[in-house]
C-alpha cells in the first residue's frame, strides 16, 4: 500500500474506485429497467450477467474489489480525518460553509453499505449458493418453465418493508452522489472550464440513477 | 557636539557605489562559515538581509516577535515598489529616481545613499521576478507600471493592492530555503530586549521567548536591527499593533545615535477614528485622491449640524462646500503631497469644520467623478439624453472597477455606502523617516551594529514618496548590507565563536530580568494601554501634524509626567514565565515613553518646516512650510546619556553637490 | 449592546482548558471584534485577572495573525474577512458568542485562543520557494514574459495570508487549500517549472507528516477563506502531484 502513503494518492484512489462504481450503477440500472418493459428481456439479461464467465470471473471480482476498497478506504480516511482534530469545537457551524452531503459521506456511505450487506444476504449469496454450491447454472426453477429471475424480482418487491429500506438506501445514495460525483473529478485534478458541466451532470446523474432504481422497485411493488 | 562621518566614498555620484563595491573587503567562503550574524526583524529589510547573508554562507540567526516571518508589517503595504527600469520609455533613469527622492524628501537626505538606492532599484525587480513574485503584467506578458504621487514618470511595479505582501512572501520564501538548509536559525515569537556589547562592539542580544517567557542569550559577530518604525508612539497609527521601537531604542541607549525622530509621515487618507475604543487606523490607498474631491462644509453651522448627525452631506449645496485643497493649491489641487494634504485637513478640522461626531474627518467625494465617468460611458454607448440615474449607474461601475476593493473595505468598517455618501477620511501616522543613524555602510555608531529598512534614519529625508519604502527595505537587505557588512566582518575572521557566558551577557540579562520582575510585581492601578493612550494623545495633539515651541515644551513636560506615573502605577497581570501579552506591551510602552520625549526635543530643535515636520513659527506669508537650508541642512543625531532630556546633539551636515536646493511649491 | 461570551481558556499547552463565560456591556456596533476583546481584557486587567490571549497584529486583514473561531466559523459569520475585520454590527444585543481557537492536531494550543502554526512554516520550508540566490545579475525581469492570465491566477493563489482558517473550517482539518495555494502560485509561472515536481512532492509529504487530515472536497475552506483562495488550486495541486508521481 506504499503507493497510497500520501493523502493525495489515497484521494485519487478513492475517486477512481468511485468512478468505477458510478459506471457499474448505470449497467445495473439498465438491467433493472428492462424489467419494467419486458420480463423476457430482463430474464435474458439477468441470465447473461449471472452465467457469463467473463462477467462472473473477471468483472465480478473487480467489482467486489472496487466496492470493498471504496468502503475500506472511506473508513480509513474518516478515521484519519477524525484523528486530525483531537479536540472538538464546542460550536461548529459546518452548514455555514458546506453541504450536509459533503460533510456526512460516512453516514450516507454507511447506509449504502448496510443496504449492500442486505443485498448480498438477500440476493447475491443465494445466487452464489444456487450456481456454484448446488451447481445449478440453468437459471430455471425445478418444475417450472422459463427463467426464474423476473418472478424472483417481483417476489422480492412484494414486501413493503424491503421496498421501504430500498427507497431509503437509494435516497442516501443520491445524497452520496450529489457530493461524490463532482468530488471525484476534483480529487483527480479536474477543475477547469468544464467543471460547471461536470457539476450539473453530476447532479443530474445523482438524481436520475437512484430515482430509476426506486421507480423499478415501486412499480413492481404496486403492480404485483 | 561632534560632526558625524557618513563615510560616503569620494568621487562622482554615479561612481561612488561601483567604486565602493570594487574596493570593499570581502570574507572568503570558508571563513563565512565561522561567522554568525543576528538579524532582528523579518520584514522586507530583515527578511531579505537574512536570506542574502545566509546564501553568502554566514550563519544567520533571525528573530521575529510574530509566529512567522511572513507576518511582519511590510505585508500591509498596498501600492507598489519604485524602480528606475524605464520600461515605459518615459524618460526615467537612476538619476531621475535619485532626484525625485531627494526633492520629495525636502532635501534632508544623504545624496550618496539615495543614489545608491536608485542604482540597485532595478535589480530588486529582477530578483523578485526570479523568486516568483506575481507582479501585474500587461497583455503582452511584460511587467505593468503605474504612476504615483509627486513624480513625472510611471515607475511603480505592483501586485494588485498587495505589493508589500507579495514582496515579503518573496523574501520569506528565500528565507525558508535557507532555514531548510540550516543556514538560518529562525526564532519566531522571540523579542529582542537588549543588545550586548563586548569591547565596544555589538556581540549579541538578549531575547525573550514569548511562549515560555525564558530569557535567552544569543551571540554573533554582528547584529542587524531591522525592526521597522516607531509610529506607534502615537498609539493610533496604521502600524500593526505589535510594531514597536524597543530594539531601536535599546541600541540607542547602548550607544547608537538616533537621528531625526521628528520626521514622521502622516498619511492623509485614512479611515477616521470612530470612538475611544479605537485600537488602530486603517489606510486607504492614496490613489483615491486621483478621482475623489476633498471638501468640508463652508458654513460652520452646517458643519455643526453634520457633527450632531442632523444633516446629511448630500444635502449641502455645491456653493456651500469648501474644496479647500483646490482653493489653496490650484495647480495640484487634490493631488498635493501627503504632508500638505494632511496639514490642510487638520487646519479645517481645528477650525471646527470637521464632519463626523469626533469633528476629525473631511469628505472625499466621488460624486463628481461618478458623474464624469458616467457621462463618458453614456456617450461611448451612444445613449443620448441619458437620465441622471443611468449616468450615475454607469459612473459607479467605472469607480467600482478602479477602487472596488477599497470601497468595500470602507463599507465593512464604516457601514456606509461610499458610492452614495461621501467617504470620510482623516490623516494618520503611517511611516517614520527618522530612526537610528547609520553611515554609508548602514552601520550605527556602535561597531558591528547595523540598522536597515524603516528602522534606520533612512534615505527619505523629511518626507517619503509613495512606493519607496518597499524599495529601500529590499535595497538595504538584498543589495547593500551583504556588501557593506563584509567590510567589517573581514576583520573578524580569527575571532572564533563569541561566548555567551561573559560578564557583559550576565549584566545585560540581569538588567532585563530585573525590569521584567518589576513590571510583574508592581501591582499598580492602570493598564499599560492606559499610559500608551495618554502618550499617544499628547504626541498627536502637540507633536503631530503642526508643531510649535509652546506645545512642544508642554509635550516634553507631559511625557515626563506620564513616564513617571507609568513607572509608579503600571499594572501588569500574569507571570514572567509564560506567554504574557501585557508584559510585552509594558516593555514596549516604556520605550515609547522615552522615545516620545526625544521626538519632541528634536522637533523643538529643528526650527524650520520641512517635509513631515511643520513648525507653525516657520511659514511663508501664505502659511506654507518654510525650510531653512542655511541653518538646518543637517541630520540631527542624538546621543543617549541617561535621559532623553539630556541627549546630546551631533550633526551630520548634508552636502548637495548634484542637486540644487529648491522650495517645493504646489500652488 | 450587552453580550455573553463563551471563551476557551487554557493556561498552557499542557493544561486541559475549558470554556469560560464572560459578560461585556456597552459594546458599540462600530467596534471591530478585536476591539470588543480589548474591552473585555481591559476589564479583566482592572479586576486583576489574566486577560484572554489571542493572536493579532496588523488589524487590517493582511498579516494573518488573528485566528478566532467565532460561533462555529473561522473569522466569524461575515465573508471575505479576517477576525480583525469583523465588526460588532454583525451581532445583536443579548447574543451569546462562542470564541474558540483553531482546532487541529497539527495546530496545538499554546495559550487560550493562540495556536502554534509552525506546521505551516515547515511545509513552506519543504519547498515553498524557487531556488534563486540574491544576485545583482539576475536576468532582466522582462526577459521572462508571462501571460497576463497566468500571472493573475498566480497572484490570486499568492494572496493567501497563511492564517489557517482553511484548516479550522475543514471538518477533516485538512491543509490542502493552504498548500495548494503556494504550489499553484509557482506552478503557474515559468520560473517555478524547474522544481515543480520536487516541490509538490515535498510539500505534500510534509503536510501529511504534520498530521493534517485528508481533503474530502467539502469546499468549506474556500467559503471561509478571507482571501477567497479557490478550490481550483487544490485540483491543480492534485494534477501537479499526479504528474510528479508518474
Amino acid at each position: 500500500m506504499s503507493v497510497l502513503s500520501s493523502s493525495i494518492a489515497r484521494k485519487v484512489a478513492m475517486a477512481l474506485s468511485a468512478l468505477f462504481l458510478i459506471i457499474f450503477l448505470i449497467i445495473h440500472l439498465a438491467v433493472n429497467l428492462t424489467s419494467l418493459f419486458s420480463a423476457d428481456a430482463f430474464n435474458e439479461a439477468s441470465h447473461f450477467m449471472g452465467t457469463n464467465p467473463l462477467i462472473q470471473f473477471a468483472m465480478q471480482p473487480v467489482l467486489i474489489f472496487g466496492v470493498v476498497f471504496h468502503f475500506v478506504m472511506g473508513f480509513v480516511l474518516e478515521l484519519r480525518n477524525r484523528g486530525a482534530r483531537n479536540v472538538k469545537y464546542a460550536k461548529f457551524n459546518g452548514a455555514a460553509s458546506s453541504t450536509w452531503a459533503s460533510r456526512n459521506m460516512i453516514i450516507s456511505g454507511a447506509v449504502i453499505l448496510a443496504f449492500i450487506v442486505l443485498h448480498f444476504i438477500d440476493f447475491w449469496i443465494p445466487e452464489l449458493n444456487t450456481k456454484y454450491v448446488l451447481g445449478d447454472m440453468s437459471g430455471v426453477l425445478p418444475g417450472e418453465e422459463g427463467y426464474r429471475y423476473f418472478e424472483e424480482l417481483q417476489h422480492k418487491f412484494a414486501n413493503p418493508l424491503r421496498v421501504g429500506a430500498y427507497v431509503v438506501a437509494f435516497v442516501l445514495l443520491a445524497i452520496h452522489l450529489m457530493h461524490g460525483f463532482q468530488s471525484a473529478f476534483q480529487s483527480m485534478g479536474f477543475n477547469n472550464k468544464y467543471t460547471g458541466f461536470v457539476k450539473a451532470f453530476g447532479k443530474f446523474y445523482s438524481i436520475v440513477i437512484p430515482l430509476g432504481f426506486i421507480i423499478v422497485a415501486l412499480c413492481h411493488h404496486f403492480n404485483h | 557636539m561632534t560632526t558625524l562621518n557618513s563615510k560616503v566614498p569620494q568621487g562622482p555620484i554615479k561612481d561612488k557605489w561601483t567604486t565602493y563595491k570594487e574596493n570593499v573587503n570581502l570574507v572568503n567562503p570558508a571563513n563565512k562559515r565561522n561567522i554568525d550574524i543576528i538579524v532582528v526583524g523579518t520584514g522586507l529589510a530583515g527578511g531579505s538581509a537574512a536570506a542574502s547573508l545566509a546564501e553568502l554562507g554566514y550563519n544567520v540567526k533571525a528573530f521575529a516577535y510574530q509566529d512567522s516571518p511572513r507576518r511582519a508589517h511590510s505585508i500591509a503595504a498596498q501600492g507598489g515598489i519604485n524602480a528606475s527600469k524605464n520600461y515605459q520609455n518615459d524618460g526615467d533613469s537612476d538619476y531621475r529616481l535619485f532626484y525625485d527622492t531627494v526633492k520629495g524628501g525636502d532635501y534632508r537626505s544623504r545624496e550618496g545613499n539615495v543614489h545608491r538606492l536608485a542604482e540597485v532599484s532595478g535589480a530588486i525587480i529582477d530578483q523578485c521576478v526570479a523568486q516568483g513574485v506575481p507582479f501585474a503584467r500587461d497583455y503582452g506578458g511584460l511587467l505593468d507600471n503605474r504612476s504615483f504621487g509627486g513624480v513625472l514618470v510611471s515607475r511603480t511595479f505592483y501586485a494588485k493592492g498587495q505589493t508589500g505582501q507579495q514582496l515579503l512572501l518573496g523574501c520569506y520564501s528565500a528565507m525558508n530555503r535557507q532555514i531548510a538548509r540550516g543556514n538560518i536559525e529562525m526564532f519566531n515569537r522571540h523579542e529582542m530586549l537588549d543588545v550586548v556589547k563586548v569591547d565596544g562592539k555589538a556581540r549579541g542580544i538578549i531575547a525573550r521567548n514569548l511562549i515560555t517567557g525564558e530569557i535567552e542569550r544569543h551571540s554573533a559577530h554582528a547584529v542587524v536591527i531591522a525592526t521597522g518604525g516607531y509610529g506607534n508612539v502615537y498609539f493610533l497609527s496604521t502600524n500593526a499593533m505589535g510594531s514597536n521601537a524597543t530594539a531601536a531604542w535599546k541600541i540607542h541607549k547602548k550607544g547608537a545615535y538616533f537621528a531625526n525622530p521628528c520626521f514622521t509621515q502622516i498619511h492623509p487618507t485614512c479611515i477616521p477614528r470612530s470612538g475611544d475604543y479605537q485600537s488602530k487606523l486603517t489606510l486607504m490607498s492614496e490613489s483615491l485622491r486621483n478621482d475623489g474631491r476633498i471638501w468640508v462644509p463652508a458654513k460652520i453651522e452646517d458643519a455643526k449640524a453634520i457633527q450632531e448627525g442632523k444633516l446629511k452631506p448630500t444635502a449641502i449645496a455645491e456653493e456651500n462646500r469648501d474644496y479647500y485643497l483646490e482653493r489653496r493649491y490650484p495647480a495640484f489641487g487634490n493631488l498635493v503631497p501627503r504632508d500638505v494634504a494632511s496639514r490642510a485637513a487638520k487646519e479645517r478640522c481645528d477650525a471646527g469644520f470637521g464632519v463626523n461626531a469626533t469633528g476629525e474627518a473631511v469628505y472625499l467625494d466621488f460624486a463628481y467623478a461618478i458623474n464624469r465617468y458616467g457621462t463618458i460611458q453614456a456617450k461611448l454607448k451612444g445613449l443620448t439624453n441619458a437620465s441622471k440615474e443611468v449616468i450615475t449607474e454607469l459612473g459607479e461601475a467605472v469607480i467600482e472597477e478602479k477602487y472596488g476593493n477599497l470601497f468595500q473595505m470602507y463599507e465593512k468598517i464604516v457601514d456606509e455606502n461610499p458610492y452614495k455618501t461621501p467617504m470620510m477620511i482623516y490623516p494618520a501616522t503611517h511611516y517614520t523617516m527618522g530612526g537610528v543613524w547609520v553611515d554609508y555602510n548602514l552601520m550605527t555608531t556602535v561597531p558591528g551594529l547595523y540598522c536597515i529598512g524603516e528602522a534606520n534614519f533612512s534615505d527619505h529625508g523629511a518626507n517619503r514618496l509613495g512606493a519607496s519604502a518597499l524599495m529601500q527595505g529590499l535595497a538595504d537587505g538584498y543589495f547593500v548590507l551583504p556588501y557593506t557588512i563584509g567590510e567589517y566582518l573581514s576583520d573578524d575572521i580569527r575571532t572564533g565563536a563569541i561566548p555567551t557566558d561573559s560578564a557583559e551577557f550576565d549584566a545585560a540579562e540581569k538588567e532585563i530580568k530585573e525590569k521584567l520582575e518589576f513590571f510583574i510585581n508592581n501591582n499598580g492601578t492602570h493598564s499599560v494601554d492606559y499610559f500608551h493612550k495618554k502618550l499617544g494623545l499628547v504626541m498627536w495633539n502637540k507633536v503631530g501634524m503642526a508643531r510649535n515651541e509652546k506645545h512642544l515644551k508642554e509635550a516634553i513636560k507631559e511625557i515626563q509626567d506620564i513616564r513617571e506615573d507609568f513607572w509608579k502605577n503600571v499594572k501588569v497581570p500574569g507571570d514572567l514565565n509564560e506567554m504574557n501579552a501585557e508584559l510585552e506591551k509594558a516593555g514596549r510602552v516604556a520605550d515609547f515613553l522615552e522615545l516620545g520625549e526625544l521626538f519632541a526635543k528634536d522637533a523643538l530643535n529643528r526650527e524650520e518646516s520641512c517635509g513631515g515636520h511643520f513648525r507653525e513659527e516657520h511659514v511663508t506669508e501664505d502659511g506654507e512650510a518654510k525650510r531653512d537650508d542655511k541653518n538646518f541642512a543637517y541630520v540631527a543625531a542624538w546621543e543617549y546619556t541617561g535621559k532623553p532630556s539630556e541627549a546630546i546633539l551631533h550633526k551630520e551636515q548634508l552636502e548637495f553637490k548634484d542637486i540644487e536646493l529648491k522650495t517645493r511649491s504646489y500652488k | 449592546m450587552d453580550l455573553t461570551l463563551k471563551i476557551w481558556r487554557q493556561k498552557g499547552p499542557q493544561d486541559k482548558g475549558q470554556m469560560v463565560e464572560y459578560k461585556v456591556t456597552d459594546i458599540s456596533e462600530h467596534m471591530s471584534f478585536l476591539e470588543m476583546m480589548d474591552v473585555l481584557n481591559e476589564g479583566l486587567v482592572a479586576k486583576g485577572e489574566v486577560p484572554v490571549a489571542f493572536d493579532h497584529d496588523c488589524r487590517e486583514g493582511i498579516c494573518g495573525m488573528c485566528s478566532l473561531h467565532i460561533n462555529g466559523e473561522p473569522h466569524g459569520p461575515d465573508r471575505g474577512i479576517t477576525t480583525c475585520q469583523l465588526h460588532m454590527r454583525m451581532f445583536k444585543d443579548g447574543d451569546t458568542i462562542y470564541i474558540e481557537p483553531w482546532r487541529a492536531k497539527a495546530f496545538p494550543v499554546i495559550k487560550d485562543l493562540i495556536v502554534d502554526r509552525m506546521a505551516f512554516e515547515r511545509i513552506q520550508q519543504a519547498g515553498g520557494y524557487i531556488s534563486v540566490n540574491t544576485s545583482g545579475n539576475t536576468q532582466d525581469a522582462n526577459a521572462i514574459p508571462i501571460s497576463k492570465h497566468n500571472a493573475d491566477l498566480s497572484m490570486d493563489a499568492a494572496a493567501c495570508i497563511g492564517c489557517g482558517a482553511c484548516v479550522a473550517s475543514c471538518k477533516n482539518s485538512s491543509a490542502m487549500l493552504f498548500v495548494s495555494a503556494k504550489v499553484s502560485q509557482f506552478a503557474l509561472l515559468p520560473q517555478g517549472q524547474i522544481e515543480a515536481a520536487d516541490r509538490v512532492r515535498n510539500m505534500v509529504k510534509q503536510m501529511d507528516e504534520e498530521g493534517f487530515g485528508n481533503c474530502t472536497n467539502t469546499g468549506a475552506c474556500e467559503v471561509e477563506c478571507p482571501k477567497g483562495i479557490s478550490l481550483e488550486n487544490i485540483a491543480r495541486m492534485n494534477r501537479e502531484y499526479l504528474k510528479a508521481s508518474m
